[in-house]
């Protein structure tokens, strides 16, 4: 299941609705991403997520299916949300089962350094000095590489 | 008509969500685009003509070299930050 939308999610509905989905799935593993309130020394108010309708749900979608050739896991969830959001909301939820935990920990981690660096999001943080457009942090495009 | 649309910090500095993109012939690169557009002005010429503007022809990522035709749709933005 894919979602980008305005609305807050409640992780704990869509876990139990990923967990329900496959009984034979022993494992799930989630990572919810939130609105932090310091980032580069900064207070920051809140977060603006601006993304590309159709080509963000196409991206996501393309990294859920390499996830599940690369990984014995079932059913994987990415919820990501946009618009305005305040200090300390979720951003993002992501959500894998397996039959067993090694791939489902393995999968939501590839799902995530992945969306961090293909998906197209935007965000622009409003900060008590004013609002600036994030740029990716050095250290993203190294994750994504070790998984070649 | 090809559909050109901005996102993101670049769609802040150019004042500009979306325009329409005439080619002078059947098909265009992406190359070819920027280049026109950078014609518009400063801030044109300073984000599309450096890496700062990533593009997408039809929702899938793109270079430079891509061939663009018209009904198809080009995208440029940032670097992205989701997650």
């Amino acid at each position: 299941m894919i979602c980008v939308d305005e609305h807050c999610f409640d992780a704990g509905i869509l876990t139990e609705e990923l967990r329900s989905r496959d009984n034979a799935c022993g494992a799930l593993v989630s990572f919810i991403g939130s609105v932090r309130d310091i980032n580069e020394g900064e207070d920051v108010v809140g977060l603006t997520l601006e993304h590309y309708p159709g080509m963000t749900e196409k991206v996501l979608e393309t990294i859920v299916e390499s996830a599940k050739q690369r990984f014995a896991v079932a059913h994987i969830y990415i919820y990501h949300r946009v618009g305005y959001l305040s200090l300390n909301e979720p951003i993002v939820f992501v959500g894998v089962t397996a039959q067993h935990r090694e791939s489902a920990f393995m999968a939501c981690e590839f799902v995530m350094d992945f969306l961090k660096n293909d998906a197209p999001f935007w965000k622009k943080e409003h900060r008590q000095s004013g609002e600036v457009w994030l740029e990716p942090a050095q250290k993203e495009q190294r994750t994504k590489l070790r998984w070649d | 008509m090809i559909r050109v649309l901005f996102f993101g910090r670049l769609r802040e500095l150019l004042q500009c969500n979306e325009l329409e993109f005439t080619p002078d012939s059947k098909v265009v690169s992406v190359r070819q685009i920027r280049s026109d557009l950078s014609q518009k002005g400063a801030n044109w010429e300073e984000f599309l003509n450096t890496n700062h503007a990533l593009v997408a022809v039809n929702q899938t990522m793109a270079d430079d070299d891509v061939m663009v035709k018209s009904g198809d749709e080009v995208a440029f933005f940032p670097p992205v930050t989701g997650g």
